[in-house]
């Protein structure tokens, strides 16, 4: 095989990050000690996110696929691409100042950041069982590093250990999957397995590879019963972190969970779709039900991403065009609603020190109306009340439920959902309906504004330009479906 | 010229553009206070000028939707914004756009903290009231009938009573437990007819089998909006917290919601369903009226008997929808428009004493008829509209929903008549106690006379209760071609209509 420069050109986007990776670290070591680095560092990795967003959506190249197949950028991808660098960008931008605040404002977090970044994006291309580990570990082990970034805070370390050994489990569940498929396939390319598994007497043995694997990529969504780690994680970590967690690698997990079960088992639907159907009702369940309990912001904001995961997976139990195309609908409303949330739990300060419990929020309403207000938009549309976007998340994703047969699911989605409004109605209670004893910190950076003012514009004008997203995913949806 | 106008449109949307001036108001509290107000009253009452648009426009021989618009939102995937009123959709789309003015004079004094926020509220409320009703689309429909929630939530939990978070929740999370089960439906529905166009889904056969289930989706949702016994409890809670003027939109305008959904949904797109569970329908209202009255009969808070006395009503109006008959139908629409006048009064009555003594329990009134005459008078008159009294609104609707019980099943009509008594028992009890006899209390002797602003709240309610009253062609003829249309649909679809016994 001849290699050309041009075959490459459809993972223009991960080279300039991984680029700008590498040039990172040099700016670390030799930009010297202290905050103006970090902010350097912190800037540069904007910049190579924007560049990055700007070669996914202007560069069309020829060929969708690079290195021997092993990558494929294809309409879904982009569109995933878009969501993740999105997530990214807003949760570097607004966690500059933060982390200043904090004073753990090293030039390594925006670093790793952009190496985890690389794994995600790796993560929606991949079409190789090869191309997947690598992408996942890529994209976990920088994660593993920034949850533990308080070094002097004993529940960060844990956090961040936490994640790590549970993590390693998953890998480890994945990558025996991996090997069992491998071996019932005899190649480790997404086409070989689906050619492999079409029109065949499956083994035992090859289920079990495929259960496997769907469980190891479920930690990393974070999907009811292997979100243990979550709500510890979520916790522990510096809030800017969290914000991190919360928002750009659930997707590249979730895009993940979609290229697997489309690209490689494509044709054996039946097969995974009451395991994913199974993880979905679990996670609805422990999300709605968990939340309800808890005192602390960020651990209630876990539980919510799960049961977000429990509803995006009831899209793709559906195991039809319909279905991918709701997980899409829904991921996109979920990015703008974690970015605006975290855009505020960022800001939770008292006399300095991050203050993340549910009651500091007491009065918000009075003391800083703006910020009430857009916790408030993000709540109703976490909670699916229309005419807010995570409605019509809710809508696709359960329309294609139904027409997939699947009432009973939807039934038990819905009715989650009014529980799970329970706890966000108790956000908005304790901002609106109580008066504070201590009002948080005032000083607001202009970063956390920004990022909350455009996703507040976002959520309460989706239903406006629903359909141009409606033809984007749809376009996406057919690539991801396409065979090969 | 008038006729390409966008006009439903912009009724719609124009509270919320009042929303807009609203957020730019600057100046110290007491300022914006008093501006807010001003323009919310002024928006409102704009509004409700350009309403009126409709109603002089309105061709009442003209059968199907007027004012239509239709508009490319969602592609070809059937999903599209489209707006139109029929005859029974105006006249909620006018009680709303009449109500609201009044109600945001009704809290002139009463709301004294977080003004400009209460009067975005109320105006979101309004856009979310009128775009439900004259939505011709099904998801569009369902995103102003939730959206309902978000500001009449904050409205009970931040401007309401003692109990008000507690209030509030169960508002909000009966309301939408209700609700989700219809949006499941509805995705049912638009899978099978492939559009959520309302008029289209009107005219689809949906199989006998699936109808039962989706008549008991849609269901769920508007008994609890209307509410019918048994899940009417979150009404007594809702309405003794809110605020006054809360109370005058909750039970003038959203209880109509429910019977609304009826008419609109569940009568012309089940009709098999209707059918077989009418039965079911008529015992839950049956209920409702002699139960409720009853509770009613036994309260000492007067907010929460004229909120019992509200389910009883409304159990008249269930009764009337599923009799299936013109009687029947248009009484229950009669009924709807009339207690959502008279109710609404009702409340702000209750909010002109409690305004003046804080306490809206019946044993601390007592002799008010002596310092207040011309507030009893009022009073009086709109008591007798709850009870019935010939020559109101109230006695049309009651007289015709009876008419068409009667010819639904004798002992249906029986029953419901018996409401008539109680209502009467319960309301002339309160009236009794709260305006006759001694003045009670010297806080009672002291209180103050009615203002200008408080007349111009009542007199216009009083007036259209009255020419409703006596001149209730001018509703009915609205409605007669829309009525028609649902009862021809009823006998096409073979259902064997009561009125035909």
């Amino acid at each position: 095989m001849v290699f050309e420069l041009a075959d490459m050109l459809p993972a223009l986007p991960e080279i300039i990050l991984a680029s700008f990776a590498l040039m990172l670290v040099l700016v670390a070591a030799y930009g010297g000690d202290g905050a103006a680095n970090a902010r350097r560092v912190a800037h540069l990795t904007l910049l190579g996110i924007v560049l990055a967003a700007f070669t996914v959506l202007s560069v069309s190249p020829a060929q969708e696929t690079a290195f021997g197949g092993m990558f494929r950028a294809d309409a879904f991808a982009h569109y995933m691409k878009i969501l993740v660098l999105m997530g990214s960008f807003a949760a570097v931008f607004m966690s500059i100042t933060p982390l200043e605040r904090d004073d753990i404002n090293k030039p390594e977090f925006s670093l790793l950041v952009m190496l985890s970044l690389v794994g995600m994006m790796l993560m929606i291309s991949a079409n190789d069982l090869m191309s997947l580990y690598m992408a996942v570990e890529l994209q976990s082990l920088p994660l593993y590093v920034v949850a533990a970034m308080r070094t002097n805070s004993l529940r960060s370390s844990e956090a961040g250990l936490k994640y790590f050994l549970l993590g390693a489990l998953s890998s480890g569940m994945l990558l025996y999957g991996a090997s069992l498929v491998y071996g019932f396939a005899g190649t480790t390319s997404f086409a070989g397995i689906a050619a492999a598994v079409a029109d065949t007497e499956l083994p035992v043995a090859f289920i079990i590879g495929m259960v496997f694997m769907i469980t190891g990529i479920a930690f990393k969504v974070s999907a009811a019963p292997f979100h243990m780690w979550t709500p510890d994680v979520y916790e522990g970590s510096p809030s800017p972190v969290t914000a991190l967690f919360a928002i750009a690698p659930k997707v590249a997990a979730i895009a993940l969970m979609l290229r697997l079960t489309y690209g490689a088992f494509g044709s054996i639907a039946v097969e995974w779709s009451q395991v994913i159907m199974a993880l979905s009702v679990a996670s609805m369940l422990v999300g709605a039900l968990g939340a309800i309990m808890q005192s602390d912001i960020k651990r209630m904001m876990a539980y919510s991403s799960i049961a977000h995961m429990g509803y995006a997976l009831a899209g793709l139990a559906a195991g039809s065009h319909d279905g991918v195309f709701g997980v899409m609908i829904y991921m996109t409303s979920y990015v703008f609603m974690g970015v605006g949330t975290f855009s505020i739990i960022l800001l939770m300060r008292r006399d300095g020190q991050s203050a993340t419990r549910i009651s500091d929020l007491r009065g918000l309403s009075k003391t800083q109306p703006l910020f009430a207000l857009g916790l408030m938009v993000m709540m109703f549309s976490m909670a699916g009340i229309p005419p807010l976007a995570g409605f019509f998340g809710k809508w696709y994703v359960f329309l294609a439920a139904v027409n997939a047969g699947l009432v009973p699911l939807a039934v038990i989605g819905v009715v989650m959902s009014v529980i799970g409004a329970f706890y966000y109605l108790r956000i908005i209670k304790i901002m609106y309906f109580e008066d504070s004893e201590a009002p948080l910190d005032a000083d607001v950076p202009l970063a956390n504004k920004l990022v909350l003012g455009v996703s507040m514009a976002v959520i309460m004008l989706f239903f406006a330009g629903l359909n141009s997203i409606i033809e984007a995913a749809d376009t996406a949806t057919v690539a991801l479906m396409a065979p090969f | 010229m008038i006729d390409n106008w966008p006009v439903l449109s912009i009724i719609t949307f124009m509270p919320l553009a009042g929303v807009l001036f609203l957020l730019i108001i600057r100046g110290d509290d007491d300022t914006v206070a008093h501006n807010s107000r001003t323009v919310a009253l002024w928006v409102s009452a704009f509004t409700f000028l350009v309403s009126l648009v409709i109603l002089i426009g309105f061709d009442s021989a003209a059968s199907g939707y007027q004012f239509e618009e239709k508009r490319v939102w969602l592609g070809d995937t059937g999903i599209s914004y489209h707006m139109g009123v029929d005859g029974i959709s105006m006249p909620f789309v006018l009680l709303s756009t009449f109500l609201m003015p009044l109600a945001i004079l009704a809290s002139w004094r009463s709301i004294a903290n977080r003004v400009r926020e209460y009067m975005i509220a109320f105006l979101v409320l309004e856009t979310m009231m009128i775009g439900m009703f004259v939505s011709l689309d099904m998801l569009m429909f369902y995103l102003f009938f939730e959206a309902v929630l978000i500001p009449m939530f904050l409205i009970i939990g931040v401007w309401g009573g003692p109990r008000r978070v507690y209030a509030a929740f169960k508002f909000f999370l009966y309301t939408l437990l209700g609700s989700v089960l219809m949006l499941v439906c509805m995705l049912v529905m638009y899978i099978d007819a492939g559009s959520t166009n309302i008029p289209l889904l009107t005219s689809h056969e949906f199989a006998t089998g699936l109808q039962n289930w989706l008549f008991l989706g849609f269901f769920a949702s508007f008994a609890v909006k209307v509410p019918m016994w048994p899940v009417h409890t979150w009404l007594p809670d809702a309405h003794v917290e809110a605020p006054t003027a809360g109370s005058m939109i909750l039970a003038g305008v959203l209880l109509k919601m429910g019977g609304y959904g009826f008419l609109r949904f569940s009568l012309p797109m089940f009709p098999s369903a209707s059918e077989f569970f009418a039965p079911l329908i008529f015992v839950l209202s049956v209920v409702a009226v002699i139960y409720t009255s009853l509770v009613a009969l036994a309260q000492s808070d007067m907010k929460k008997m004229i909120a019992y006395s509200s389910v009883a009503h409304m159990g008249f109006v269930t009764i009337g929808i599923f009799s299936m008959n013109e009687q029947g139908i248009a009484g229950a629409m009669f009924q709807m428009i009339s207690h959502g006048l008279v109710s609404a009064a009702l409340f702000f009555c209750v909010g002109v004493v409690y305004d003046r003594l804080h306490t809206r329990e019946i044993s601390a009134y007592g002799g008010v008829t002596a310092v207040m005459p011309r507030y009893a008078v009022f009073f009086m008159f709109m008591m007798l509209a709850s009870v019935g009294l010939p020559g109101t609104s109230g006695f049309v609707g009651e007289m015709l929903v009876l008419v068409g019980a009667w010819q639904a099943n004798t002992w249906l009509a029986l029953f419901t008549a018996s409401g008539l008594v109680l209502g009467a028992t319960y309301m002339l009890w309160l009236y009794r106690r709260v305006m006759f006899g001694q003045v009670v209390s010297a806080e009672v002797q002291s209180m103050e006379r009615m203002q200008p602003r408080e007349y111009g709240i009542f007199l216009p309610l009083t007036i259209l209760v009255l020419f409703f009253g006596v001149y209730p062609m001018a509703l009915l003829d609205v409605m007669e071609l829309s009525i028609q249309f649902i009862l021809d649909d009823l006998k096409a679809s073979g259902v064997a209509l009561f009125a035909a016994r």
